[in-house]
């Protein structure tokens, strides 16, 4: 019996993708139909609805595992997972027995919504004690949501494509859009899925590879065209059987969040996809990605919101025309019927993403420094013959971004990491100077950042964190304000809900500039002249 | 209130009356060396004194130094402090330090682990007053198997290269894992191959110490004869050119560590066996229950949540800094 559990661990116990790939076909090739199933959506970030608290899943792990709960928080929140974590502490039991299907237990969980706080507990305390660590750890997963377990999307459809025969495309394909593992079979999914099932279905993304050579090595300049790289959300607005959806690259169907799109598609033909970018619009300019956060997250978007935060959609390419499916033509064939399209609609909700033709290189480096002031975040580099491709596939689609903006912070708090870093902090928050009201300068957080020192380097800082703290706030210690760091960052927007002032997107380490003190650190002023308006 | 038999100043753990430190991180004039660890066996005391099985590494690794050793349960007074080694487990040769003064009883814990590994002889708990505890691994989420279960994992892991035509390849503390592994590990599966630090080591061992044998990779090993055995290596060997001999190879790491499962992802290795030198959660209680200590100093590790958590159960604890690295994380040890 080779169950989801000992997929996980499978997959867990390697680094090594031939290896990964097998247990996924050992996987695919025996489990039940409907545990299949259950595996394709959890692979593809669906899973089943939360029933449980969360909060109320800790006060019984934290009892069964007879500790108090301040320490079951405190081993939370240093192996950095929750499902990780129970499974760590609640006991284990050494009796085996026939373990539940992946199935049986999702059916079981969706059940625990409808028991009271007694029968929850004992359910959970029963099926704890009878499980071995994976089976535990799969099983609080399941609870507690979110799945990410080192399977890409790719490896998936790789190894059902290796067991079924079918092509691994028309796999990534099949399994897109917003289809019920409840409702659905392997049989509808993957074997002999309906034309009617694709009604519903976005086309897999194409994605484009970071530019990792130098750009004269792409042979001919005049064999590629260039467009800014938006910086919104990529998303395909599809128009068929008169309806009308949109469907982010995250696989997300977001069509309330933007009635003014779905509007606009209602004078598009049937049989039309189209792939672009949503971009926050406003009197006739480009607005930052944090306008764009205020139409997200919201179930239904008011009026006042649609009025202060409007979007467009910017046009990259057609995939759908007519209700064939061109993905198969090339870039410029696609691209005509395109420019024929957003001429013919004419609506101020639909804009093309122009594409520029060089032809010499040094023009090409040129269009990529004008990108900041272009609100871009970069050049994308296409080829003109490419054909839309399925995921990231390298060759045709390159993607050259802007060098970071870099600012000098000073760091002024600390929490633990994760993992192998739990007993390092290495989680921290930087400062920029203000100048306050009385004419003192003081510092104000601008921006956390976790990542870009070397090990080294962290135990260094750590080191100083633990000689240096303040004060203590639970897992958080502030700390004397003396180490400087380099800190990178892509976009930057002002934002009142931010005590700086500014919004800044991935914030990361760039270097520790041990060579400067927290005087030499830059303002907050010297941040928002980076902003272009 | 009495004045503390042992303090923690800026040098390392100290005796007041005896005029003696014990795992001194700074120079002092004598120390007493819990384990040949570098992080508790610093250069440049004038007389050291430790167990007769450390000598042999510490002097390995220190050079021509003052030393004196003293065997376990040896008494010996130094101003009319009595002090005595006990067995910690740790590591071949790794004491316990007992201190008796005027009838109390203060012991020093250095590292320890309480399951009998075949190589250190096995930890034995002291009664005592005041214990000072390390608590390199004091979290609930710390549970170690037993080492027979461990052992047979990676035995598991060693024929399954083998069947693949791969080397095995674990990375492992030169001094105590390395050890650990050599002396516990099915031979009948193949040879094993050492990386330098750590054969350097088993020789010095070996001289007062049977271990079996182990085969030093050298500029003539060839890959070939790597194919189906297993090499053990420091874990600073990771990504090294001198790994890149062994292809076509499976990476894998043995520390206590490995209980999480970022751990080992982060580090890109294929395999991760919890072995740990150091007591997991239960055996850490387990061990102040048997010393009957009142009073508990945590160092190292997770000894501010420890320290709370004896608080809460009716012990009188607090928290010492010390300096000790984090050996298992970085594995910069020798
Ligand atoms: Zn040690």
């Amino acid at each position: 019996m080779f169950d989801f559990a000992d997929l996980v661990e499978q997959i867990d116990k390697t680094n090594k993708t031939n290896l990964k790939v097998e247990a996924l076909e050992k996987f695919f090739s025996s489990a039940s139909d409907e545990d299949k199933v259950w595996a394709i959506a959890l692979f593809s970030s669906k899973r089943p609805k939360r029933s449980v608290k969360t909060s109320d899943l800790r006060v019984y792990a934290a009892e069964i595992a007879e500790i108090p709960l301040w320490l079951f928080e405190e081993s939370y929140h240093i192996v950095g997972d929750l499902a990780e974590t129970i499974a760590l502490l609640v006991p284990e039991s050494k009796q085996s027995i026939e373990p539940p299907t992946l199935t049986q237990l999702i059916g079981e969980i969706k059940d625990l919504k409808k028991l009271d706080e007694v029968k929850q507990k004992a359910y959970l305390t029963n099926r704890w004690s009878h499980l071995n660590y994976y089976s535990k750890f799969v099983f609080n997963k399941l609870i507690t949501g979110g799945f990410r377990i080192g399977v890409s999307q790719k490896l998936m459809t790789k190894s059902i494509a290796n067991v079924t025969g079918i092509d691994q495309d028309t796999i990534a394909y099949q399994i897109m859009g917003d289809w019920d593992p409840e409702e659905t079979t392997y049989n509808q999914l993957i074997l002999s899925p309906s034309k009617e099932d694709f009604i519903y279905k976005p086309y897999p993304f194409y994605l484009a590879n970071p530019l990792d050579q130098d750009l004269r090595k792409l042979g001919s300049c005049s064999e590629w065209v260039y467009e800014n790289k938006w910086d919104g959300i990529r998303a395909q607005l599809i128009k068929r059987n008169n309806e009308i959806m949109i469907w982010s690259r995250g696989e997300e169907l977001i069509s309330k969040q933007f009635p003014e799109l779905i509007e606009m598609g209602k004078f598009l033909s049937n049989g039309t996809v189209i792939d672009g970018e949503i971009l926050p619009f406003k009197n006739g300019k480009i607005g930052s990605f944090n306008d764009l956060q205020k139409r997200l997250g919201r179930k239904n978007v008011g009026k006042t919101t649609l009025e202060n935060n409007p979007v467009i959609l910017k046009a990259y390419d057609l995939l759908e025309s007519n209700d064939l499916d061109i993905r198969n033509l090339k870039y410029i064939d696609r691209r005509k019927p395109l420019k024929k399209l957003v001429l013919f609609l004419n609506n101020e909700k639909l804009q093309l993403s122009e594409y520029y033709i060089f032809n010499n290189w040094n023009d090409v480096e040129e269009a990529h420094s004008q990108s900041r002031i272009n609100k871009s975040e970069g050049l994308m580099i296409k080829n003109i013959n490419a054909f839309y491709k399925v995921g990231r596939k390298k060759g045709d689609w390159w993607k050259w971004k802007v060098d970071p903006l870099t600012i000098d912070a000073v760091l002024t708090y600390a929490m633990r990491g994760h993992g192998r870093r739990a007993n390092l902090f290495t989680d921290y928050t930087f400062a920029l100077w203000k100048t306050n009201d009385n004419g003192d300068r003081e510092l104000v957080t601008f921006a956390k950042a976790y990542s870009g020192l070397t090990d080294k380097e962290f135990k260094k800082v750590d080191s100083f964190i633990k000689k240096n703290t303040l004060e203590r706030f639970g897992p958080v210690r502030s700390v004397q304000p003396k180490l400087v760091f380099e800190i990178a960052f892509e976009g930057i927007a002002n934002s009142s809900r931010h005590k700086s002032g500014v919004a800044v997107r991935f914030p990361r380490i760039l270097r520790w500039r041990q060579d400067k003190t927290i005087k030499d650190a830059n303002s907050i002023n010297d941040l928002k002249s980076l902003i272009h308006e | 209130m009495k004045k503390p038999l042992l303090v923690f100043n800026q040098n390392g753990i100290y005796c007041p009356i005896a005029k003696i430190y014990m795992d001194a991180w700074r120079p002092v004039d004598k120390v007493i060396i819990s384990h040949a660890h570098a992080d508790h066996s610093k250069n440049g005391h004038k007389h050291y004194l430790t167990h007769p099985n450390s000598v042999p590494i510490v002097k390995h690794r220190l050079g021509n130094i003052n030393i004196e050793s003293k065997e376990w349960g040896e008494k010996f007074t130094i101003n009319g402090v009595q002090f005595s080694l006990h067995p910690a487990g740790h590591i071949i040769g790794s004491s316990q330090v007992r201190v008796e003064y005027k009838g109390d009883v203060w012991v020093y814990s250095g590292d320890y682990k309480r399951e009998n590994d075949g190589i250190s002889t096995p930890f034995e708990p002291v009664k005592c007053n005041t214990f000072i505890t390390e608590c390199t691994f004091g979290l609930p989420a710390f549970n170690w198997e037993k080492q027979e279960i461990v052992i047979n994992e990676i035995n598991d892991f060693w024929e399954e290269c083998k069947s693949n035509h791969q080397t095995a390849v674990i990375f492992a503390y030169s001094l105590g894992k390395a050890q650990r592994l050599i002396a516990n590990l099915n031979l009948d599966i193949g040879k094993i191959y050492t990386h330098g630090a750590v054969e350097n080591l088993n020789e010095v061992i070996r001289s007062y110490k049977n271990l079996p044998k182990t085969y030093r990779v050298t500029r003539e090993t060839k890959k070939e004869d790597l194919i189906g055995n297993l090499v053990i290596a420091p874990p600073s060997t990771h990504g090294s050119s001198w790994l890149k001999k062994m292809v076509p190879y499976v990476t894998s790491s043995s520390s206590g560590w490995m209980t999480f499962r970022g751990a080992r992802r982060r580090r890109a290795i294929d395999r991760g066996f919890v072995l740990s030198d150091h007591v997991d959660w239960k055996d850490l209680i387990q061990t102040i229950k048997d010393t009957e200590a009142k009073n508990i100093v945590c160092t190292h590790g997770y000894k501010n949540i420890f320290s709370k958590y004896l608080n809460e159960n009716g012990y009188n604890s607090f928290i010492e800094n010390t300096p000790f690295e984090e050996e298992e994380i970085t594995g910069n040890n020798v």
